[in-house]
């Protein structure tokens, strides 16, 4: 059983990882994405970068011409990204995408694609939600076949990078009717398709989202990921995945606004003492960093066991989100009122991660959905 | 990693042939064994287990053999810890001489000392209490008054303490006295041991709310103590009871884990029911799951900082474990109280009323929350 505590290679990953963002892609350059209105939501010579350290390329077997790290070194590089708030196709393509493509693709589907997404060369973004609140059984979207063709008639939203992804992955239904599990499938789906719509959805955190309508959109059952009808188990392990990669997000989030709360505790002087001198504060900020001490601990278990022992990965994911989720919730919230007037001014840094922490407490599952999650696959 | 894993076939092997299929069962308070002159083992099981692991020295299993331990590494006594989880297997002995006085006295006592007490202690022979706090210093805990006067080759000991676990059943005392009224407050404490039996010791329960006393007040007249009954240097006491305040705050903080307890969910199931596969309350299914979840992160967090330390050597979380272990136990409680209903109000002997009364002290003793709170915002975040 690996240990909790990083191997000396997953140190060298977040050490190289914390020196580049720390220097290229900090709240600043968010900030100029935002005030520049730049319509991809991130600086593609930031992009560029990240491909240059391979990081596309972590979660890629070296057979396809990845890199085969652990999921555990990515998530220190998602970790570090939630707290420099770097903006990037990283999670969408490298996390999620090749996830889904890595557990649904045939061998031709990888052979091809997997290559081009580890040298930066494709960008990916799974279309999933079809409602505000994220439920993947939820699929509306049809796809009926017409020959050796499948024909795509409905919507989704909340797509992450949807605006600009090359390759979306879908899901759809084939059989049954919403809510169902079964029925679902995968479908690989250009997004310079005839017939896909896609329009920007700018979310509160400034980054990139969509919706996109699809027109009877016609693909080739080639396009198939995974197998017909049985799309969610694919679906399900990848949104696993997705959500432990997001949990070391809002571990990131939560770590650096605490850190900077923690540091503004000893600066600030009010009655002529430094306000961290009063205990009403000190005991708030020891039950936070109480909390995120145990997001680390759930965080880390959760990145070993999508490495190690992928039979508890749905209940450490759904524990990790959920219990990441409500630190970062904290975390955002005392960081706003712990700084006072200027936690309200949008000149400081403070806003900006309040609000990407709530875009990705809900992305593929807020709290609630995860406890729920949690006790069903605990059997109440 | 490879010897690691012959080991655990080892243990594993040899737990499935030796560990009594009693003593896998779900275990409450009563049925803990805490040794000592006095015990009355509750089945011949639960003494043959004792005498099993004591001969395999794994009721300490990191103890040098020399003591009655093990000489396990840490690495193995995870595993040995783990396999028995995976039994849900009993600890066969429990309690202050084993997890307090005896680390501390592995660490900071004479050779002589050693020789004394560790190896009765690895037998549950001694059963030790605690004398810590007093009438008037509790979260103030250095600011204690029992005083003990150097008679040459001896100390004679006047005070009282309270808040003494188990005085009346415990065979030795490790007590904090002030050596020194010259010096600071933390610079004139000594950790000294002495026999219960001793002339001039008079123990007094106290009824608490629940209705049990686990707690006495201690009264200390002309007490008699050896000099060689000192651990550690004289007037070096405070430095050994900050030692021992992080065992037990880990102690504490750990608690409602022990192996063999039933998961909160399937206490759940069995009180509530299932409604569709659902537990039948859906704000107890919320809530259920949220406490079932800051469980496993509190069990992860003991486990990244035990392998943390083993790497580096390097921790300060006790009092983190503490303040959320115990406040984690006392939801637990009152999730059980609400899980059952009218049920667990009914009073009789050891009902779920008295457990859940009971935890109420979780969060006072071993120092309050508000301490450990204090604690983390002073020496690890460095505020005020």
């Amino acid at each position: 059983m690996e240990k909790l505590v990083l191997t000396d290679e997953e140190q060298m990953v977040r050490e190289s990882a914390s020196a580049f963002l720390a220097e290229q892609a900090g709240p600043d350059e968010l900030r100029k994405l935002r005030d520049t209105a730049e319509p991809s939501g991130f600086a593609s010579e930031t992009w560029q970068e990240m491909i240059r350290l391979g990081w596309p390329a972590i979660l890629v077997s070296q057979t396809e011409g990845g890199l085969g790290f652990s999921h555990t070194a990515m998530g220190q590089i998602m970790e570090l990204s939630g707290g420099a708030l770097a903006c990037s196709p990283l999670f969408a393509t490298a996390v999620a995408g090749i996830s889904a493509l890595s557990l649904g693709g045939n061998d031709a589907q990888k052979a091809r694609l997997l290559p081009m997404v580890a040298a930066g060369e494709l960008t990916l973004a799974l279309a999933i939600d079809e409602g505000g609140r994220h439920e993947p059984t939820n699929v509306a979207l049809t796809a009926k076949r017409n020959g050796g063709d499948y024909v795509l008639s409905g919507s989704k939203c909340f797509v992450v990078d949807g605006g600009f992804a090359e390759q979306l992955i879908v899901s759809v239904r084939t059989s049954g009717v919403p809510g169902d599990a079964h029925g679902i499938s995968l479908f690989l789906v250009p997004r310079n398709a005839p017939g896909v719509a896609v329009t920007r959805t700018p979310l509160v955190d400034s980054r990139n989202a969509a919706t996109i309508q699809f027109d009877k959109v016609t693909v080739d059952r080639n396009q198939l990921l995974g197998s017909l009808d049985n799309g969610m188990a694919v679906l399900a392990h990848s949104l696993d995945i997705a959500n432990v990669h997001l949990s070391a997000e809002l571990l990131g989030i939560s770590n650096e606004c605490f850190q900077r709360t923690l540091q503004y505790l000893k600066e600030r002087k009010q009655f002529g003492v430094m306000i961290g001198a009063f205990q009403a504060l000190q005991h708030r900020a020891a039950i936070l960093w109480t909390e995120i001490e145990l997001c680390k601990s759930v965080v880390l278990k959760a990145l070993r066991a999508l490495d190690d022992t992928p039979e508890e990965a749905a209940l450490l994911s759904s524990m990790a989100k959920a219990k990441t989720c409500q630190a970062a919730e904290r975390a955002t919230n005392e960081g706003i009122q712990m700084h006072g007037g200027i936690g309200m001014t949008d000149d400081f840094d403070m806003g900006f991660f309040l609000k990407r922490a709530r875009v990705v407490q809900m992305l593929y599952g807020d709290r609630r959905y995860h406890l729920s999650r949690c006790a069903a696959l605990s059997g109440y | 990693m490879q010897e690691l894993s012959q080991f655990r076939r080892e243990v594993r092997g040899w737990l499935e042939e030796n560990c009594p299929r009693n003593m896998r069962e779900p275990m409450l308070e009563k049925d803990v064994c805490s040794g000592g002159r006095n015990f009355k083992f509750q089945s011949d099981d639960q003494k043959r287990w004792l005498a099993l692991m004591v001969d395999r020295g794994w009721t300490v299993p990191t103890w040098p053999r020399a003591y009655g331990g093990g000489d396990l590494s840490q690495d193995e006594a995870k595993v040995l810890r783990e396999e028995m989880a995976r039994i849900t297997a009993r600890p066969p002995l429990q309690g202050m001489g084993v997890s307090m006085i005896g680390p501390a006295i592995l660490e900071f006592g004479s050779e002589a000392l050693k020789q004394q007490h560790l190896p009765a202690i690895a037998r549950g022979e001694i059963r030790w209490c605690q004398g810590y706090s007093e009438p008037n210093f509790g979260s103030d805990l250095a600011g204690l008054q029992t005083r003990a006067l150097d008679h040459g080759d001896h100390y004679v000991v006047n005070g009282q303490k309270v808040w003494t676990s188990n005085a009346d059943k415990a065979d030795w005392m490790f007590c904090l006295v002030r050596t020194d009224t010259e010096v600071s407050k933390h610079s004139g404490i000594s950790l000294v041991l002495f026999d219960m039996q001793s002339e001039g010791v008079t123990v007094r329960p106290i009824r608490l709310i629940s209705g049990a006393s686990p707690f006495c007040e201690t009264f200390l007249e002309n007490v008699r103590v050896e000099k060689n009954q000192v651990v550690g240097a004289a007037n070096n006491g405070w430095n050994i009871a900050k030692y021992l305040l992080t065992h037990e705050r880990e102690m504490i903080g750990g608690i409602g884990t022990a192996s063999g307890a039933r998961t909160l969910g399937e206490d759940a199931i069995e009180a509530v029911g299932l409604s569709n596969g659902r537990l039948a309350d859906d704000m107890l299914r919320h809530e259920v799951a949220a406490w079932e979840v800051d469980f496993r992160c509190h069990q992860l967090t003991m486990e990244r900082v035990r392998d943390e330390i083993a790497a580096s050597g390097v921790g300060n979380t006790s009092a983190m474990i503490k303040y959320y272990g115990t406040e984690m136990n006392m939801r637990r409680y009152e999730l059980l109280m609400a899980l059952k209903g009218a049920d667990a109000l009914v009073w009789e002997d050891d009902c779920e009323a008295q457990r859940w009364l009971r935890s109420k002290g979780n969060s006072i003793e071993g120092g309050t929350s508000e301490i450990q709170l204090n604690i983390i915002s002073k020496r690890i975040l460095g505020l005020g």
